[in-house]
């Protein structure tokens, strides 16, 4: 900007200074203006503005500032300045208002201490949330008519029918990674027909549903939170509510019921997924082929993997599908808070995931379905 | 009125699929007045004013705000134009996640790195002040404000950058009569103390007559009339007959008129003792 703000200072007799303003005083052209004038010293007797050829508001603000700093007074100004230089004088009237500032050793108890307060209402939320969903859904088994089929049905295709290519190709894939780690730790005891089993008991008891499970966190249980705190945020949750709709039963319960349906038919199709990308392998690395490969997992594999699979999959479905809508109705505020949350409902829900998977696991060896 | 141009807006047309919002659509706005955009529902003034500040690109047609084109340029370009400007959204549309006073620094930290921190912190609180927040609205973030204290934040942001132009969409839509009131001075002292333009799109007939220097009137796809009130009163478009011969319209105008008398006779009253 042509003509930027500049200063002059001069002496008087009586030891005195006059400043002298001159140029732009309008936000562009301020440049270094702010620091000369913070660093004039000595008594100033009149700031002189008759060469300020522009002011705004922060031209304004830096000469009030600096006559209220030095008790001085401003001359030469016409009368768009003189308005402006009131205006922006008013504020002074107002006092400031400092943010609260706490020692850091006070920050750092306080923020452990509103850690710890969060997890346990956060539990206590969870559970009262859970509680929330059972009762709605047995209310819902007395009331069929209120049930919402056409939202389940939206929500399987979501759930389950969506994610087939992505959990179909990573299960395969881990089938492929299984048989391959697998065959070159066996051979080693020339035993790589053990290939088989271990492709076998492992895909269908424990990562067959465990890798869709934490697909299904990420891929669905992400979206309830985001869809659900979204919807909180622009108050549709509360027009709900106004309107009569309880919306336990029309959001939370049609996706619980479509991950706990959908999480089983998922966890077979990756199970099997799996077998095929590990039997391929086995096929083209071990030269075991196909009908042998099957007539072997038929042998080793009991029934019993296929049921404990089967057993987990709804509850994880259930937890996933619980953590996602729970963290979504834990939103309130800003946009910020959706993506919290939708990270929270991931997190949480594989968490809880795998400690689940790991009391299942002890409690199926201690039943005997080992 | 012999003022230049600040914004002009020629053979405007925009359209979304098959439905045409405008066509052939002219507007000019001078420097130094505050111009009301009304219209009905529907009629492109959200859409007139995004176009005016390039969130929108048009169909066709040619927009000058500050003798520079607008029409075909990136988010990077035209920044000397963008910093003479300021808008202010319908819902306010603060950065949720700043405080009232982080968001009133955002452009100025934006355009001008060098500023020291005092100097920043000094110039969002006489921005808050002029706006009208009380001062420990500072530190709140919007989520802890009310709707008029958030437009009125959104005005502070706004006003930043000290622009010349300002844009108001629906300012005192959703406030309490007291607060539009309030609204309205304050939107015409800024005008006066800053030597704003103004554009503004509403809906609040009290505001066309308290503030409004000229009036828009955006109906069959494209400005029908521009003037001050009382000269649009005399044409004879059944819709802005409607809009200002209806109960609400005359209310207005009723308002209007006993408040300028009322204050003609505290004038005379002075006068006489």
């Amino acid at each position: 900007m042509p003509n930027p703000a500049d200063l002059t200072q001069e002496q008087l007799p009586d030891g005195q200074q006059v400043l002298r303003l001159s140029g732009n005083f309008v936000i562009a052209a301020i440049g270094d203006l702010d620091g000369r004038l913070g660093s004039v010293t000595g008594p100033v007797a009149r700031i002189d503005i008759s060469g300020v050829t522009h002011m705004d508001t922060v031209g304004a603000w830096l000469v009030h500032r600096t006559a209220r700093a030095h008790a001085a007074e401003v001359v030469g100004s016409n009368d768009d300045a003189r308005r402006l230089l009131e205006a922006v004088g008013g504020v002074d009237q107002s006092e400031t208002v400092e943010k609260p500032r706490a020692s850091s050793l006070d920050r750092f108890l306080a923020e452990v201490g509103s850690g710890v307060i969060v997890a346990f209402t956060t539990l206590l939320q969870f559970l009262a949330f859970v509680g929330q969903v059972v009762k709605a859904f047995f209310v819902l088994l007395m009331n069929p008519s209120r049930f919402r089929w056409h939202a389940v049905v939206q929500h399987f295709d979501m759930v389950g029918v969506r994610a087939l290519g992505i959990v179909g190709l990573m299960s395969f894939l881990i089938g492929i990674v299984i048989a391959q780690q697998g065959a070159v730790q066996l051979r080693q005891f020339g035993a790589e027909v053990f290939t088989i089993n271990l492709i076998g008991r492992l895909t269908l008891r424990e990562l067959g549903i465990l890798m869709t499970a934490i697909m299904v966190a990420g891929r669905s249980g992400s979206a309830f939170a985001a869809q659900i705190g979204t919807m909180k945020i622009t108050e549709e949750i509360d027009a709900m509510r106004t309107i009569g709709v309880v919306p336990t039963e029309a959001l939370v319960i049609p996706r619980v019921i479509a991950a706990v349906i959908m999480m089983p038919l998922l966890g077979i199709y990756a199970s099997l997924m799996s077998i095929i990308g590990g039997g391929i392998l086995c096929w083209i690395v071990l030269e075991i082929p196909p009908e042998t490969f099957i007539q072997r997992l038929r042998e080793v594999t009991p029934m019993t993997d296929f049921w404990i699979g089967m057993i987990k999959a709804p509850v994880f479905g259930a937890i996933i599908a619980m953590a996602g809508c729970f963290q979504g109705m834990q939103v309130h505020g800003n946009a910020e808070q959706v993506g919290l949350k939708t990270t929270a409902a991931v997190v949480q829900a594989i968490f809880l995931v795998i400690v689940l998977d790991a009391f299942f696991a002890v409690f199926f060896s201690e039943i005997g379905w080992d | 009125m012999d003022q230049p141009n600040i914004i002009s807006v020629s053979g405007l047309c925009n359209s979304f699929g098959d439905q045409i919002i405008h066509q052939d659509l002219n507007l000019e706005v001078k420097r130094g007045e505050i111009l009301g955009v009304v219209g009905g529902s529907g009629t492109g003034k959200s859409v007139l004013m995004r176009s005016i500040i390039g969130l929108q690109e048009p169909t066709a047609g040619d927009i000058h705000v500050f003798d520079e084109g607008m029409i075909g340029k990136e988010e990077d370009e035209a920044t000397d134009v963008r910093r003479r400007w300021g808008v202010l959204f319908q819902g306010g549309a603060l950065f949720s996640t700043l405080t009232v006073a982080e968001n009133v620094q955002v452009p100025l930290r934006e355009f001008y790195p060098e500023f020291s921190k005092d100097l920043l912190d000094e110039i969002a609180r006489y921005k808050i002040f002029l706006s009208g927040l009380p001062p420990e609205a500072a530190h709140k973030y919007p989520s802890e404000l009310s709707g008029g204290m958030r437009k009125r934040a959104g005005l502070a942001r706004a006003l930043a950058m000290d622009p010349e132009l300002l844009f108001l969409d629906e300012p005192t839509a959703g406030l309490d009569p007291i607060g539009a009131a309030n609204f309205d001075n304050l939107t015409r002292e800024l005008k006066e103390t800053l030597g704003l333009t103004v554009f503004l799109i509403t809906h609040d007939l009290d505001t066309l007559y308290a503030i409004c220097d000229r009036v828009a009137v955006l109906a069959d796809r494209k400005v029908i009339a521009v003037g001050a009130i009382d000269e649009l009163l005399a044409t004879d478009h059944p819709w802005i007959k409607e809009y200002f011969g209806g109960p609400r319209g005359r209310a207005a105008h009723r308002g209007h008129t006993r408040r300028k008398s009322e204050a003609i006779t505290v004038e005379e009253k002075q006068g006489r003792s």
